[in-house]
């Protein structure tokens, strides 16, 4: 007897978790890991966030482990939709938004992409060009159709306005977009406060429903409010909303899987409905999200003290990183590179577009050991003041002929 | 805006500020007409979905006010006490953890804890598994036993030639949405016998015999949910049997392993004698009773293969399934697990505690059985003793489980299931008058 699985092909390497398994596998003492968007601090090592590290001490010792109930830790969602709606959102108080935990940012995705599969079953996805890998993964295997629109500007290694405008307004009325509410992923390149206010506008003159994936919230500018600014557009404007959070960066919770998916409704009745029908989903996929880290969220945001020390640490991730921005460019400038490099200072966030191609990033790992996805794409958060010289000099040596 | 102002007059000044003003466009001299924005929501025809029967059970048990009121709904262990436990060795690892100042929260591989899928392949083939030994499992972290349902679900939806899954009837209530989402077809097999309150061996051997060539077919591993019957080992074997030669593939879901009869071993007897035979099959582990880590989603799926190269491409594909799904699983229940698991005192102090649970259960079973029996109450309840594990199927009707919800502040699901996890000495008296009641009352 055979196997059933004869025919099962190997299915390709994800390409970014990929990246770090070669990295891992590299015996150079010089290699740097500038792959997977995980926080490291100026030596290059994982961060446990100190208020984390309290709240796990209060937590431990103290824990029933029952089941969540299906849409996960109240205190925690609450808390979670303060962030991101404003501490004294009028739709929190009239309860106008359908909220659960959900598995980090992914998990949300996927919630909702599954839920807008069932409930608008003739809609489809408009994703940005390029947008993080995963996007494309989430919403094909919830079986809902994708459309791109222009995003990044290789010319500029900014971002394409006029042709971003143009996909809104010739998008059918009613299409479902997904946006990057800060620090896009994977060129740090954002839309500025006014170009926010003018795809806001066009999303209403068309109907469009905005669904904002934020997992760097706090992590981009430092200040958790002003990250969400775009959100808060949009909100003001009158638009019903989606959203995904994360407190896998900005928290350092990676491992623990802590996110919340919200959408607003037009009323508590709505909200309900909504809610129970995001609760069926996840029923059907986990049953209940995991307990552990929405009660390390919830001891932090529901502690004023612990809270402040969360805004504090997470402003020094973000600075840090703001801080290797302005050294990596600056380095390159001084080697003499005769290419401009100010979209690395441009663009926000923990990754940087560098505008090398795929060869160079070859080249890159094959002579200096230097590991980054291939789309030239550089995790800011794996650069420090012991390897941005170094890397800056690789950088430099394949690009010089360019 | 003043904060007495209802909700409603909230709404009515927003819609109000978008109506009476124009909205320019921020690039001057153009104004939008009403657009579909201001009409209402895309998700408006959106309705409520019914409560999960299982833990909608829990959430009608919170709302009542009635101090003699008994939760025997989700099977979540109680305590004599009426508390939920954190096992003792849980809580040890977790302090082991907490302590560890070297320990990161960083993402897990997609495929989870390398360590916690060993130890968990070890603890349902067995240690010394020659199907282990020569790497034709896979193994990967799913969150508890739904996750892992769901992924072997997607799975075989994907890359097996026969998307018909046969579950038994009954059933836990989530197997159907879960597979059916996952995108298989499901069909059942006769499984209880409500005559005898026992199974139905010649119903199943004829129902698994007459599926089609390939079909897959969910075994409950042990401690059957909701009926708490199980098939007897030479039953297992003939069904076991059967099934390979109509190439039917087990899939087998392991919710209970210790809990049932108090031994690991023995509770995993019916997975092994299918693995033994050198077939394949998938097992979905879950460790929320278990281990008492219910909040926590801790579990795994196996599949085993022919051949450890297929292993490998099998594995591969799992992880397809995973990253659009959740990305990666969640750390801090594998890692406890794991810690237990490897500590051979850890491990031998669960296996105490696990049998404790699993003995605190089989004596509310007699006590329950001997209450009954006191009352007169009519009727053969041997089925309360012969049935195993967390769940008793009582045989009681819709009716006379909404009588004792109404009049004892009995809670429990609709099918007459009751968790033996929630009853201690000191409710048996309370539950067996509820019984003897919904009997002698009402038909």
């Amino acid at each position: 007897m055979s196997s059933w699985w004869r025919s099962v092909e190997p299915a390709p390497k994800d390409p970014i978790l990929g990246v770090t398994e070669a990295f891992l596998a590299d015996p150079s003492p010089d290699k740097v890991n500038v792959g997977v968007g995980a926080y490291r601090d100026d030596n290059g090592k994982p961060v446990v966030l100190e208020c984390v590290r309290e709240a796990e001490r209060r937590i431990a010792g103290n824990l029933k482990m029952e089941y969540l109930p299906m849409g996960g830790s109240v205190n925690m969602v609450q808390e979670t939709l303060k962030l991101a709606y404003g501490e004294n959102s009028e739709f929190i108080k009239d309860k106008r938004i359908a909220a659960v935990q959900s598995l980090s940012g992914t998990g949300a995705c996927r919630l909702f992409a599954d839920f807008q599969k069932r409930f608008r079953p003739d809609s489809q996805i408009y994703i940005p060009v390029p947008t993080w890998a995963n996007h494309h993964n989430i919403w094909r295997d919830a079986q809902v159709p994708q459309r791109s629109y222009h995003y990044y500007l290789p010319e500029t290694r900014g971002l394409d306005f006029a042709a971003l405008m143009d996909d809104v307004k010739n998008a059918p009325d009613g299409s479902f977009f997904l946006l990057h509410a800060c620090a896009h992923n994977p060129t740090g390149v954002d839309p500025t406060e006014v170009q926010w206010r003018e795809i806001s506008y066009q999303f209403k003159v068309k109907g469009h429903f905005a669904f904002f994936d934020m997992a760097y919230q706090g992590f981009a500018s430092g200040d958790p409010e002003r990250d969400a600014k775009s959100i808060r557009i949009f909100l003001n404007d009158g638009h019903f909303i989606g959203i995904s959070q994360s407190y896998a960066k900005n928290m350092g919770l990676y491992g623990q899987r802590v996110g919340c998916l919200s959408v607003l409704c037009e009323d508590e009745k709505q909200a309900v409905a909504v809610k129970s029908q995001l609760q069926q989903l996840a029923r059907r996929m986990y049953s209940n999200p995991p307990l552990h880290g929405a009660l390390i969220v919830s001891t932090i945001l529901g502690d004023p003290d612990l809270k402040k020390l969360w805004l504090k640490e997470v402003k020094v991730m973000a600075d840090r990183i703001i801080g290797m921005r302005t050294a990596l460019r600056e380095s390159l400038e001084k080697r003499g590179s005769t290419l401009s490099w100010r979209h690395i200072t441009d663009q926000i966030g923990m990754f940087c577009y560098s505008g090398l191609t795929p060869e160079q990033v070859d080249r890159l790992t094959n002579e200096y050991h230097i590991y980054m996805t291939r789309n030239g794409r550089i995790s800011m958060a794996g650069v420090t003041t012991g390897n941005v010289g170094y890397l800056a000099n690789a950088i430099h040596e394949v690009t010089k002929s360019a | 805006m003043s904060s007495s102002s209802s909700p409603s007059d909230r709404r009515l000044s927003a819609l109000a500020r978008h109506l009476s003003s124009p909205a320019e466009s921020p690039v001057a001299g153009v104004s939008a007409s009403i657009t579909s924005s201001d009409v209402g929501s895309v998700f408006s025809h959106v309705v409520r979905a019914p409560e999960d029967p299982i833990l909608g059970v829990t959430v009608a048990y919170n709302k009542d006010p009635s101090p003699v009121k008994l939760n025997l709904g989700v099977g979540a262990y109680r305590t004599e006490e009426g508390k939920p436990l954190v096992l003792n060795v849980v809580r040890k690892a977790e302090q082991q953890l907490v302590n560890d100042r070297s320990r990161v929260k960083e993402y897990l591989p997609i495929v989870g804890l390398a360590e916690f899928n060993k130890l968990s392949a070890k603890l349902i083939f067995g240690a010394d598994s020659p199907a282990i030994q020569s790497n034709r499992v896979t193994t990967v972290q799913c969150l508890s036993g739904t996750g892992s349902l769901r992924v072997g679900g997607e799975f075989l939806a994907r890359h097996y030639h026969q998307q018909i899954i046969y579950i038994p009837l009954p059933t836990w209530g989530n197997h159907p949405k879960v597979f059916t989402l996952a995108g298989l077809s499901v069909k059942t097999y006769r499984y209880y016998d409500p005559a005898t309150r026992g199974l139905d061996f010649k119903g199943l051997m004829e129902d698994l015999g007459s599926a089609p060539s390939g079909a897959v077919v969910l075994l409950h591993a042990c401690a059957h949910n909701p009926t708490g019957v199980d098939p007897s080992l030479q039953q297992w074997e003939q069904i076991r049997q059967l099934m390979r030669s109509k190439k039917l593939l087990p899939f087998f879901d392991s919710a209970y392993q210790g809990f049932a009869s108090g031994s690991l071993d023995k509770d995993a007897q019916s997975v092994r004698i299918f693995v033994a035979d050198g077939g394949e099959c998938l097992v979905a582990q879950s460790y929320a009773k278990n281990m008492g880590l219910y909040g926590e989603r801790v579990g795994a799926l196996s599949i085993v293969c022919k051949t450890a190269d297929v292993a490998g491409k099998v594995e591969s594909q799992l992880k397809l399934v995973i990253r659009p799904m959740y990305s990666n699983p969640p750390i801090h229940g594998a890692s406890i697990v794991a810690a237990i698991l490897r500590d051979r005192n850890l491990y031998n102090e669960w296996t105490i505690e696990l049998k404790a649970m699993a003995d605190r259960i089989i004596s509310m079973r007699h006590q329950l059985s001997d209450a009954l029996r006191a009352r007169g109450t009519p009727g053969d309840w041997s089925h309360i003793i012969k049935q195993i594990g967390m769940f008793t199927f009582t045989g009681l009707n819709a009716k006379q489980v909404a009588f004792m919800t109404k009049e004892y502040h009995i809670y429990m699901t609709a099918d007459g299931r009751i968790s033996m996890a929630g009853l201690s000495s000191r409710t048996v008296p309370h539950l067996a008058d509820a019984i003897h009641a919904a009997v002698t009352r009402v038909v």
